[in-house]
């Protein structure tokens, strides 16, 4: 920001912030320097656009009158208890995770807000130490070009329309943003579909677009992101099928299963172990990784997918 | 703008405090925390007669390079905390949280939670949340420990593309979080080399006695993910079935290209051929090697050997019936 322009916005700020009560716009005018110069037309664009912009950092000017007697003119104020940041109290442990937090956003605008949030919190009196943790480095990464635009109206309550992957047009009231192995997906309700949707921010095929005012909906009180968000995990195992895992090979899936026992002869130097699933073409995925060292005795369904993506491998991959 | 209303009550709150440390502070250059005083040198109560505004000691900031700030007494808070940076920050913690061991998980819930009561917007935290995969509770603990007094740990390892578990002496250097995933970055006495462990991979975790030795090695830069740690690799170009284009979604890839009749033909690098060998096998045929020549050869014959395998298991499925 220009010099000229934040030194104007701060002294609008301390004029609204002393004053106590609502003044007027012609009281203002007069009263910060900065708009000493303007015709009336340019003062009107320039007092909005501040206000604007105080209002987008967070600074709550209030609209009333300032004269019971004469209403028709609107005043603004700052009540100082609205504008201060409470007193907050962090020892010195709770001030170290919050220093190492200001540093984990690996996304300009986001970096840019932790950034801010800290200053703040700095300015009340909190001194974090971070030495002691710096060797913990927390990272989060949001490369996805719709991130900030969906971030902001998921803020802001406003609707965006976007393209998907497979084609379709959306238009979307986003309730939230979940990150789940890296990747974001926003979930919201689906205007076209009136159904409550997910999608994910890669498989955008467009910028996503504002379409509505902010305020433009409500969010289900009840919202529960996490729950929601749980459709992306693995389910719980419901299919438990019978292995033979090669001694100290595909570990991970040896320390998960339960010693078991079979009457099928096992090639030598094999365990036998019952896994659990989500289901059989995870389990199916999962167990033709490791080719030779696993073999599916039981159920026969989950053999033969194994079988037969074994088959696709030996006479495709390798072959140009 | 932002950084001003910070900076006056900061000021105040640090009187005679060296420049330096607020630009530290504020992440900010001493060059710029200048400017940021002229600017705040202008400002003050409406009327702007000098006795109005600002004052702040120039002669001590130019001469010892300390602050002097006064007559700002109505800015003595910070303005506070919006609803973006609130729930920046929090996502943050959370984040952190997952690294953080159960020891330290408190500390962040307390922090979180005194957060949360003066961002005076506590519903808005709950509208993004961040999924981290990282160790269990004990090993986390452990890694901690070793990591901060300074130990040797011994680490039971599966090597995912060897399907096997290894047991070797590390010493921790840091633990971080990248893309969603938990990661512990140690000095392998195994390989005499740098090398980094995913943390829900790891098996078993002991901190030795043994203080840790001094390595003369530059740990990687994390602002630009994998993408530099990547980049020297050599390519292989896949042919991806529609079923299987989301390896292009998961993995950094040089180039993805579209191919008619769907699917997808991707250029990533690969560090490891064991890496590549499994994804192949997992995509069950949903990939093929373009380029390299010879780059599926292992996959293939290792899907061979595991079928001889199942003619002799199904002969003796058959024979015992």
């Amino acid at each position: 920001m220009a010099p000229r322009k934040t030194e104007r916005i701060l002294n609008l700020t301390i004029c609204l912030l002393v004053s106590g009560r609502y003044l007027p716009k012609s009281r203002i005018r007069e009263a910060v320097e900065g708009y000493h110069n303007l015709t009336d037309a340019a003062f009107e664009r320039t007092f909005e656009r501040d206000k604007d912009e105080l209002r987008s950092l967070g600074v709550p000017i209030e609209v009333g009158s300032f004269d019971p007697l004469f209403d028709d003119e609107p005043g603004y104020r700052i009540l100082s208890s609205e504008f201060a940041l409470p007193a907050i109290d962090l020892d010195a442990e709770e001030a170290a995770v919050v220093g190492v937090a200001a540093r984990v956003w690996q996304h300009a605008s986001m970096a840019e807000s932790t950034r801010s949030a800290l200053s703040k919190l700095r300015a009340a009196g909190v001194e974090p130490d971070t030495s002691q943790l710096a060797s913990l480095e927390p990272s989060v990464q949001a490369s996805e070009p719709g991130f900030d635009v969906l971030w902001n109206a998921v803020l802001d309550r406003a609707r965006v329309s976007f393209s998907y992957r497979d084609g379709s047009p959306r238009t979307l009231e986003p309730w939230g943003l979940t990150s789940y192995k890296g990747r974001w997906y926003v979930i919201g309700r689906d205007i076209d579909r009136a159904a409550t949707r997910m999608f994910k921010l890669s498989r955008m095929t467009s910028q996503p677009r504002r379409v509505s005012r902010a305020g433009a909906y409500l969010v289900p009180v009840d919202l529960d992101l996490r729950t929601l968000a749980r459709a992306l995990v693995p389910r719980e195992p419901s299919e438990t099928v019978l292995l033979a895992i090669r001694a100290g090979k595909a570990p991970a899936l040896a320390r998960r299963g339960e010693p078991a026992t079979t009457d099928v002869k096992v090639p030598a130097g094999f365990a036998v172990y019952a896994v659990g699933f989500g289901d059989l073409h995870s389990a199916a995925e999962e167990v033709t990784q490791y080719a030779a060292d696993v073999v599916v005795l039981e159920p026969a369904e989950l053999r033969d997918f194994v079988v037969r993506g074994l088959t696709a491998v030996a006479e495709s991959v390798g072959a140009a | 703008m932002r950084r001003l209303l910070s900076l006056v009550p900061y000021l105040r709150e640090h009187d005679g405090v060296a420049m330096t440390q607020v630009a530290a502070a504020f992440g900010i250059s001493l060059k710029t925390l200048r400017e940021d005083l002229s600017v705040l040198w202008m400002c003050g109560m409406p009327g702007l007669t000098p006795g109005d505004l600002i004052d702040i000691d120039m002669d001590a900031v130019d001469g010892e390079g300390v602050i002097h700030l006064s007559n700002a007494d109505y800015l003595t808070r910070p303005l506070r905390l919006s609803t973006d940076e609130a729930l920046a920050l929090v996502l943050a913690l959370r984040t952190l949280r997952e690294i953080a061991g159960p020891g330290k998980r408190e500390v962040v819930d307390r922090a979180m939670k005194k957060l949360e009561a003066v961002a005076g917007n506590v519903p808005a935290t709950d509208q993004a949340s961040v999924a981290v995969t990282a160790a269990r509770d004990d090993i986390q603990a452990r890694v901690n420990d070793g990591l901060q007094r300074g130990k040797r740990l011994d680490l039971t390892y599966d090597v995912a593309s060897r399907a096997e578990t290894t047991r070797r002496l590390v010493d921790p250097l840091r633990v971080f979080v990248l893309e969603g995933y938990g990661y512990l970055e140690a000095w392998c006495y195994s390989a005499d080399a740098l090398r980094t462990f995913r943390l829900d991979r790891i098996a078993a975790v002991e901190v030795t006695p043994i203080d840790v030795a001094m390595h003369d090695v530059k740990l990687k830069d994390l602002s630009t993910g994998w993408w530099e740690a990547l980049k020297d690799a050599p390519l292989v170009t896949l042919e991806l079935q529609p079923w299987a284009t989301w390896v292009a979604e998961y993995y950094p890839t040089e180039s993805v290209s579209g191919r008619p009749g769907g699917g997808l033909i991707v250029s990533l690098h690969v560090t490891n051929p064991a890496w590549l060998r499994s994804l192949l096998l997992r995509l069950q045929g949903g990939a093929r090697v373009l380029a390299p020549e010879g780059a599926g050869d292992s996959a293939a014959e290792a899907a061979r050997e595991a079928l001889d395998q199942y003619a002799v298991l199904l002969g003796s499925i058959v024979g015992t019936r």
